[in-house]
């Protein structure tokens, strides 16, 4: 019988009464009196020398506020990078300076170059078109080997190459890694391109600043995923705000997928502008803007090597990723392809040897960092596809090769660093297979090529780290902050609660699921309690919301406010029923005492902490309100099984996608409904980036995908309707719930299906073709098609479950 | 500016505009109805679907001087007249159509619009009609339920128990 109420039950959200009926409070429904607007001047080359910039024409246009340049930034920093990795040889990696407008140089398509502020945005997007920049292009830095070579263009003059650093992991492992590739039975080599992506939460970036003349303090309403790391990164680093003079508020925010965690210019820039002008400015991205202005994701180029010995035990994994950075450092990139991807490099596998070689690489295009998954899909995507071509290569069940492999004891140290507290590969696995009818695929596969059309099964495994993280193993990693969560609850006088949380929402339903949790400690209703959140002023410091870390470690952090509560709460309670603090029980919402029939209602005592006259003054404060920092001591491994089943018209090379089925374990679930929202959501992105998505740039570096007429987003005629399971749960050992955390097992999962899924179709009709770059668009998969014929062996799960299948 | 004049969600609503003026931007700002979204310079997205004259019209494509005197109809124009969630709005959110709210509006409007031609559309015909709408948080999975489910077909529960 499901629950209706506390955790595992799924309450309807109370957030969609507002976002059903127009009455969301978004950044850019915010209007503050007085506001004037800007508009950026973006460069339209990709990179070049700014000879001069004459904004006469345009500050004389009648409503023109103001017009800015880099030369009004004096004294004012850059954008800061928040991670800083070491190389191999021990050094910290190049850090160039990101100035809030362009310095004597443009470096991407989109890079501002002026801004103008004005009446309306209209005037403001005039008087842009009146100013006058002399630029002289220069060739753009596009192709990331061609980046590092000696001869290349720099990017940024002042660093001593493209290369922002070369990174080992682990170092002391090279050898051995070499050396065991070199004994090894066999080696599968892959070489793939994890392609560029653009988060694309469909609100999007809005920034509103304002300065208030009588205490000296500015306030920012930004899109933001976590608006306190911009408070302290944009206050300390770039404007030199002190904290208790910034208040940084985002309020119902449209999605962001990681593209809303980084500090951007235009925040620091609407924030400055205000105070120069004694406005408030607001700015609100077009389309095409955000898609030359939000950091970009994946954009990795990999070689990989995984070598089994001659019982098919894997024995080393090697890999050499360049990995983009774009033009500057956003806040989080250099730690995506390193921390982020190198730690999954084991995955679900006992491989003893890893060896993961990134270069991160300068390039004119826009700035590159966390995405949905964020590291974790380029991991994964590697090596889900490699074991899938291992075991084409040696002619066996590619499911069986993984289940060989599978880790099995737990806690397990991976040769790269992490230790997965616990999981159970083998359940999730065969959750899905009973989940897909595997033994069906081979008529249903009949039934299709009956219709002259090639089905394929794709199936992967994932493990990924979230709950980001332990501060004190970050700081050891690079990171230049904490990760730990806050949060205070405050009871109020009559009972209710108000949870004030670090974590932010943008979609996940934190309204809904916190106080689920809350509602079952203390046994009252879920709507006593409310959820606030996305204003400094209010909540205490927190790092946010990204690496599916909300639940895990803000929901932690409330959990330990509420034992602090209830403990204190026990005590008044103990002293108005004159028993002692251990008899005192709270369940239902009501306080008894062990062994007697006496009790005391939640209110009744909640009442008591704020009129305190019954209350044990001597050695208790009045009030009940606590806070608590969640720090966790290990990210959670949350890990699974996907499968899709695919359908390739081979006169046209497009790919359907029929069904696909996700099992995963999450641990403990709080509330499935939106689990399994978070799923389908991440599930989306990860099928739309192998089969449609894709940032183009050409070799000039201009944005060819700069529009949703160019970017193609996955729509709902793209998709199936999705099977998800979530009942394989291993809790989370080290976290008070148990939980592990889902934002973005879907996007990190499903694209190795996807391609693993369009290969055996091909291979089905005879055409192996070892590895097509996704997206796997169908000119992609008719031109591979055509460059091979007649010599596969079919399709790899059938011939698991029935022999090889005939060619057409 | 030119004054523009329309009857908005029943009631009569006069603001100014300019010449470029889209439908979209006088409503966001000339009469302050925010829940029309912009997500888009393209007319790709959907978010800003509204009804004009009982049509689905995507407010960014319509120049708000064009349409003076237009009856429109918004999300704030679909609750019921209690003020309690109309039927496709409660089946968005018994469903869990909707998770950061910035596609909803569009979704909503582009669903009445659906219905009022399709009452019993087909899974493929929700998903077809649903082509000029893009949402970046669901999948669409729960927003196909809730659009089957608004039309009152059986659709299976939200979370699989």
């Amino acid at each position: 019988m499901p629950k209706d109420t506390g955790i595992g039950a799924s309450p309807k959200r109370r957030e969609d009464v507002r976002f059903l009926t127009g009455k969301g409070r978004y950044t850019d429904d915010i209007n503050v009196a007085g506001q004037a607007h800007v508009v950026f001047l973006r460069s339209d080359v990709a990179h070049g020398t700014i000879n001069g910039i004459d904004t006469a024409a345009a500050e004389a246009m009648e409503g023109v506020v103001g017009v800015f340049t880099a030369m009004d930034f004096d004294g004012v920093g850059g954008i800061p990078c928040g991670w800083q990795i070491t190389d191999r040889e021990g050094n910290p990696m190049q850090e160039p300076k990101h100035p809030i407008l362009a310095e004597g140089k443009v470096r991407h398509v989109g890079d501002p170059i002026a801004a103008v502020v004005a009446e309306s945005v209209s005037i403001a997007r005039d008087a842009c078109e009146a100013i006058e920049v002399d630029i002289t292009s220069l060739p753009a830095v596009m192709d990331m080997k061609k980046a590092v070579q000696a001869d290349a263009p720099k990017v940024h003059d002042d660093l001593t190459s493209n290369l922002c650093y070369d990174w080992g992991f682990v170092e002391d492992n090279r050898q051995a890694v070499d050396d065991a590739i070199k004994s090894a039975a066999h080696v599968t080599t892959l070489e793939l391109v994890n392609n560029r992506l653009i988060a694309n939460p469909m609100e999007p970036r809005v920034a509103v600043g304002d300065y208030a003349r009588h205490d000296d303090s500015s306030t920012l309403y930004t899109t933001s995923q976590n608006p306190h790391v911009i408070r302290l990164l944009m206050g300390a680093f770039v404007l030199g705000i002190p904290e208790h003079k910034l208040r940084v508020v985002a309020p119902d925010v449209g999605g962001g997928f990681g593209t809303k965690i980084f500090h951007y210019a235009e925040e620091a820039f609407c924030t400055f502008a205000a105070k120069q002008l004694e406005r408030p400015v607001k700015w609100t991205a077009s389309r095409s803007e955000a898609f030359m202005s939000d950091a970009h994701g994946r954009d990795h180029v990999t070689k990989i090597e995984l070598a089994l010995d001659a019982d098919n035990n894997f024995t080393a994994v090697r890999t050499e990723t360049y990995a983009n950075m774009g033009a500057y450092l956003s806040t989080f990139a250099p730690s995506v392809p390193t921390w982020l991807h190198g730690t999954l490099m084991a995955g679900n596998y006992k491989t003893p040897l890893v060896y993961v070689n990134v270069k991160a690489v300068f390039t004119n295009t826009v700035p590159v960092d966390a995405y949905r998954g964020a590291g974790r899909p380029e991991a994964t995507f590697q090596l889900e596809r490699v074991v899938d071509k291992a075991a084409r290569e040696l002619g066996i069940d590619p499911v069986e090769l993984r289940r060989q492999n599978f880790i099995r004891e737990f806690p397990y140290q991976t040769p790269v660093a992490v230790e997965y507290d616990t999981g159970d590969y083998d359940a999730t696995m065969d959750k899905l297979l009973e989940m897909i009818d595997r033994d069906g695929f081979e008529a249903r596969r009949k039934e299709s090529e009956s219709r002259g059309k090639l089905r394929g099964l794709g199936i992967n495994c994932y493990i990924e780290a979230c709950g980001i993280a332990p501060s004190k193993l970050v700081g050891q990693l690079g990171a230049r902050a904490g990760l730990y969560e806050s949060a205070t609850v405050r009871v109020n006088a009559t009972g209710g609660l108000v949870v004030m949380t670090g974590s932010h929402s943008h979609g996940q339903g934190h309204e809904t699921s916190f106080p689920q949790v809350i509602a079952d400690m203390i046994g009252i209703n879920e709507d006593q309690i409310e959820i606030v959140h996305g204003d400094t002023a209010n909540a205490p410091m927190g790092m946010g919301t990204y690496g599916s870390r909300s639940l895990a470690v803000g929901g932690s952090a409330m959990f330990r406010a509420t034992e602090k509560i209830i403990a204190k709460a026990k005590k008044i309670a103990a002293h108005i029923m004159e028993a002692s603090d251990e008899d005192i029980e709270l369940k239902d919402g009501k306080f008894t005492v062990a062994g007697t029939d006496k009790e005391l209602a939640w209110g009744d005592v909640t009442l008591a902490a704020y009129v305190p006259h019954n209350y044990p003054l001597e050695d208790l404060e009045p009030g009940l309100e606590e806070t608590a920092f969640y720090d966790p001591n290990n990210f959670t491994y949350p890990a699974g099984a996907y499968a899709c089943e695919v359908e390739v018209d081979p006169e046209t090379g497009f790919v359907e996608v029929l069904s696909f089925a996700a099992a995963d374990d999450f641990g403990n679930v709080v509330n499935p409904m939106i689990v399994e929202g978070q799923v389908h959501g991440g599930l989306a992105q990860g099928i739309g980036q192998a089969l449609f998505e894709n940032c183009a740039y050409d070799e000039d570096g201009q944005l060819l995908s700069a529009s949703y007429m160019d970017y193609t987003m996955p729509r709902a005629k793209d998709l199936p309707m999705f099977q998800v399971d979530h009942s394989c749960a291993t809790p989370c050992t080290h976290n008070p719930l148990g939980v592990k955390g889902c934002g973005e097992a879907g996007a990190i999962g499903s694209p190795p299906s996807i391609v693993n899924g369009v290969l055996d179709a091909l291979a089905s009709g005879g055409h192996d073709v070892g590895h097509i770059d996704m997206p796997l668009t169908p000119a992609k998969v008719w031109a591979a098609m055509q460059g091979t014929g007649g010599t596969g062996d079919g399709t790899a799960h059938a011939r698991s479950v029935g022999g090889p299948a005939k060619n057409v | 500016m030119t004054k523009v004049t329309m009857t908005v969600n029943g009631k009569t609503r006069t603001a100014e505009a300019e010449g470029r003026t889209l439908l979209a931007e006088w409503l966001r700002e000339g009469v302050r109805l925010t829940g029309t979204h912009i997500g888009c310079d393209t007319s790709q997205c959907g978010a800003c679907v509204v009804h004009v004259n009982g049509e689905a019209v995507k407010a960014c494509s319509v120049l708000a001087q064009e349409i003076d005197g237009a009856e429109v109809t918004t999300v704030e124009g679909m609750a019921n007249a209690d003020g309690s969630l109309g039927v496709i709005q409660q089946a968005f959110q018994d469903y869990h159509g909707l998770q950061c709210g910035f596609c909803t509006p569009g979704m909503v409007m582009s669903t009445a619009a659906l219905l009022k031609d399709n009452p019993q559309p087909t899974e493929a015909e929700v998903r077809h009609y649903l082509e000029g709408n893009i949402c970046r948080c669901t999948g669409y999975h729960n927003i196909v339920k809730a659009v089957m489910a608004a039309s009152g077909q059986q659709v299976a529960p939200v979370a699989a128990e």
